[in-house]
């Protein structure tokens, strides 16, 4: 528990030093390269003293942090824009599709894993077993974005059921939702079938079923709990995974998540939002990491002992 | 190498990009940049099976063109990612402790954190275009490489030569480019595989985001860009660069797979043998709680382990069966609780509990009058579940109880087993007991119903001799209180002399020899059974000496011939014994042997 604090506050550390240290590895002024050269060397000046990238490193980074600390993440080079603002009016939307994605991929597929489990044990029904590795690996292999590419094709573009793209209700979650899960439900149905496998093989699921139980109720209740360590574990650094995957599906599906504004910000150079949008990312993963850890300790009661 | 379907494929696939990246560009490298102003942007025609571009050039050409470069990125990716991943991965085993510990933190902190992050930090750094993708997505992969490095040389870290090198004063260094790092090379090398796979799909994504490779110059990303653009008009040119992506994808990922499995594989015989079932025999024995005849378990292969087995227990009785590891014991208490796992098959002319077909018996009423008792307490409690509702569900599912119910009579079990402060337990995860009190828990589990018959399957084998002893005598007072019968699974035939009330000797698969426990010391007449009390230590043993055992090992049982199975180990053993089996025959009262020389 301490530790994973520990574990995490020194993460968020460095992350916070990576994002400062971005718009100073850039290589030349990024203030020029953000105006184009045909900028006046006043305005460019200006810029930077706004910015305050003419004062020293150690001012800057106290600046850079003090204003994190009160909500100021500086201005758009474009719009002008508090950065702070965009992020928080765009947040809710890539958050919102991420975990619907992930709560959509960890119900579909922990079942999935399980029957697929439960037909192959002890290497019966080879076919399943081969139909069911090969399938799912090779939806492993497809990228999110090249499902959201076939999604909006077809069922948009070409059967017209699904808006193609912005977020305007429910019906516009679907596609996005789909695109994003497809690839963890395979992985995961993978690891939740290769877990319950196991499961099934020990002792207490062998003297469960001595005990007469009912199939219900020995899948639930004894192999169910404990496959989801692992499943979880798994399930939350995809969550992570899945979290960078949006930034592809939310460019296919124009959805105005803060996805959409990394890659704006990158092609257009403003470099302020390209920061702040990097440091949000950053900080999120970090955080499911840690809720996932946390998670974890409360379920298998056995491994915090383990990690210690 | 097996021939699944996916090995196939992915064979196909990666042998199919990997020429095409080579004959790719000489081919179509003409057309693709051909520019022809009457023919732009357009959408499939018999012309251009895929459309144009921009430009007029044949987007078909294109994509077989852009292979090359795909590749090539992915490739330079994937080594600076390997080269970068394996020398942090290898840094522990020869920095100081506290460097080493900086290192495999920083590992796994960067390990969570999402390749594309990471790549399009590096893309702002060092500007758009396929150089900063190309170090992005290798800075990308380089955690998990230095992950795997890490596990690989801890692993081998703790291996023999290792630590003899190390003893032998060879410096850390030296070490690591000696013993260590040629050990892991191979499994580095399939990930190789699995990366270069990821690295194509990211730099397509950093690509297709315009992040990546910039024009003139193209890759599959960069047409999938240009596709995408227009795929409201003309949805065909996209699908080229995007089934190309998808194929390389598909391609190594599932190499990556059957590389990685091809090691893991073992050949499983087909071969499958149907095996008659006994005919059913005669009226249940009024007088046992178990009767088993004629019981065999076969696996594929024609395989036997237990055969022709037979077997009855009366009430209140403990009978134990004595053999090495490999008789056929364990497997045969598993047949009788129905347990023979897949794909073994059991047959019987009878296996009856209480005078009825086990197999006419209902869950409920098997739920109840069977416990078993397995030899790991550690590994048969369910971790995740606290020991009083494992006791309790017995009762809710079979017997209808209330979960309040349940639970007081799970703290009345544990109690009746002597498990100190039973309210306290039952609140408990299995792992905050110690094994004997596990074991206690176990049995108390099957005291939950009425129990009939006990099966214990070398309950102490796992406990140290003072816990074996409480255990077995927990196991006697718990038969005498309920008059359940028991079987008693054991290879320690001092255990089984001591509790048992008839000891059932095993040997290959087979019953040897049955007798009271009083005639074990002195009366056993079976060859084997001699030999077993014979090499047992007691306080008249010439210590000098070394112990008695038997020469020669058990047959295993696919390699069991026609006659006595122990012919080979038996001094008595005449030419009869080798080729035809001895039956069972009376030898004294309640005591049967199956041996050529003593009947």
């Amino acid at each position: 528990m301490l530790r994973h604090l520990v574990r995490f506050i020194v993460s968020l550390g460095v992350l916070l030093v990576a994002s400062f240290a971005m718009i100073h590895l850039i290589p030349g002024d990024p203030v020029r390269a953000s105006l184009g050269p045909a900028a006046p060397i006043e305005l460019v000046q200006a810029r930077t003293a706004a910015l305050g990238l003419d004062r020293p490193l150690l001012e800057q980074f106290t600046t850079y942090v003090a204003n994190l600390f009160s909500g100021n993440m500086g201005v758009s080079f474009l719009t002008g824009e508090p950065v702070g603002q965009v992020i928080l009016t765009r947040l809710p939307n890539t958050l919102g599709l991420a975990l619907l994605a992930t709560v959509v991929a960890m119900l579909a597929a922990v079942p999935i894993g399980m029957w697929a489990a439960i037909r192959t044990e002890n290497g019966r029904n080879r076919g399943t077993e081969a139909t069911f590795t090969s399938v799912t690996g090779t939806a492993v292999a497809v990228p999110e974005f090249l499902y959201a590419i076939g999604l909006v094709t077809v069922f948009a573009i070409g059967l017209g059921l699904f808006p193609p793209a912005g977020k305007s209700g429910p019906a516009s979650y679907v596609l996005p939702i789909l695109a994003l899960a497809i690839g963890p439900i395979a992985m995961i149905s993978r690891i939740s079938r290769v877990e319950t496998l196991r499961e099934l093989g020990t002792d207490y699921v062998r003297l469960a079923r001595a005990k007469r139980l009912p199939a219900a109720r020995l899948y639930l209740r004894h192999v169910l709990p404990n496959t989801l360590t692992a499943t979880l574990t798994i399930g939350g650094l995809l969550l992570t995974a899945l979290i960078a995957g949006s930034v592809l599906v939310e460019y296919v599906f124009a959805w105005p998540g803060l996805g959409l504004k990394i890659v704006e910000s990158i092609t257009q150079k403003d470099y302020p939002v390209a920061q702040g949008v990097i440091l949000v990312y950053g900080a999120i993963v970090l955080v499911v990491n840690f809720a996932v850890d946390l998670i974890l300790g409360k379920l298998d009661p056995t491994s915090s002992i383990k990690e210690s | 190498m097996p021939r699944t379907p996916a090995a196939v494929v992915s064979a196909v696939l990666v042998t199919l990009m990997v020429v095409l990246a080579i004959i790719g560009p000489p081919i179509w490298g003409e057309t693709a940049e051909k520019i022809d102003a009457g023919a732009i942007l357009q959408g499939a025609s018999a012309a251009h099976p895929l459309g144009t571009d921009n430009l007029g050039r044949d987007l078909l050409a294109r994509v077989l063109v852009a292979g090359r470069y795909s590749l090539a990125l992915a490739l330079a990716a994937t080594l600076i990612g390997a080269v970068i991943g394996i020398v942090l991965g290898a840094l522990p085993s020869v920095l100081p402790r506290r460097g080493a510990r900086l290192v495999t933190g920083t590992v796994n902190a960067l390990v969570a954190f999402p390749g594309l992050l990471l790549a399009m930090f590096t893309a702002v750094v060092s500007g758009m275009g396929a150089r900063g993708a190309v170090l992005g997505i290798g800075v990308a992969i380089a955690p998990s490489f230095a992950r795997l490095t890490q596990t690989l040389a801890a692993s081998v870290a703790g291996a023999d030569y290792v630590l003899a090198a190390r003893m032998l004063g060879v410096p850390r260094r030296r070490v690591l480019g000696r013993h260590v790092l040629p050990n892991i090379a191979e499994p580095l090398i399939l990930n190789l595989a699995q990366a270069l796979g990821g690295a194509l799909l990211g730099l397509a994504g950093m690509s297709f985001l315009g992040l990546g490779v910039q024009p003139p110059d193209f890759d599959w990303g960069r047409l999938l860009f240009d596709g995408f653009a227009r795929i409201y008009v003309t949805p065909e040119v996209a699908i080229g660069p995007a089934v190309a992506v998808a194929l390389a994808g598909i391609g190594f990922n599932l190499l990556g797979d059957t590389l990685a499995k091809r090691a893991a594989r073992t050949a499983v015989p087909a071969r499958k043998e149907e095996l008659a079932a006994p005919e059913p025999s005669g009226a249940p024995d009024p007088r046992a709680v178990l009767e088993v005849r004629d019981l065999t378990v076969t696996f594929p292969g024609g395989v036997t382990p237990v055969r022709h087995l037979s077997l009855t227990v009366r009430p209140g009785e403990i009978v134990g069966i004595v053999g090495e590891s490999g008789s056929g014991k364990s497997l045969t208490a598993a047949a009788i609780g129905g347990l023979v796992p897949y794909p073994g098959t059991v047959t019987h002319a009878a296996l009856r509990l209480d005078g009825r077909e086990v197999a006419e018996l209902s869950q409920k009423e098997l739920g109840t009058s069977l416990a078993m008792v397995f030899q790991d307490p550690m590994a048969s409690l369910n971790p995740a579940l606290r020991v009083g509702g494992q006791l309790a569900e017995v009762a809710i599912v079979h017997q209808g109880a209330t979960r309040a119910e349940a639970a007081r009579r799970a703290v009345d079990r544990l109690g009746h087993v002597h498990l100190p402060e039973p309210a306290k337990q039952a609140k408990r995860h299995p792992h905050e007991l110690s094994g004997g009190m596990r074991q206690r828990a176990v049995i108390a589990m099957g005291l939950m119903g009425t129990p009939k018959l006990i099966i214990a399957d070398e309950p102490t084998t796992a406990l140290d001799v003072t816990v074996q002893r409480q255990i077995l005598k927990l196991l006697r007072e718990v038969v005498d209180e309920s008059g359940a019968a028991a079987l008693f699974i054991s290879h320690d035939i001092a255990v089984v002399g001591e509790l048992c009330d008839r000891v059932v000797v095993m040997y290959a698969g087979r019953v040897v020899e049955e007798l009271p426990v009083s005639a074990l010391a002195k009366g056993a007449a079976h060859p084997y059974t001699k030999a077993l009390v014979d090499s047992l230590p007691d306080m008249e043993t010439d210590r000098s000496l070394p112990l008695a055992s038997i020469p020669g090992t058990q047959p295993a049982p696919a390699l069991v011939g026609a006659g006595c199975a122990f012919a080979g180990r038996c001094a008595l053993a005449t030419d009869r014994c080798s080729t035809s089996l001895p039956p069972v025959t009376e030898y004294g009262i309640a005591h049967t042997v199956a041996c050529w020389e003593v009947s």
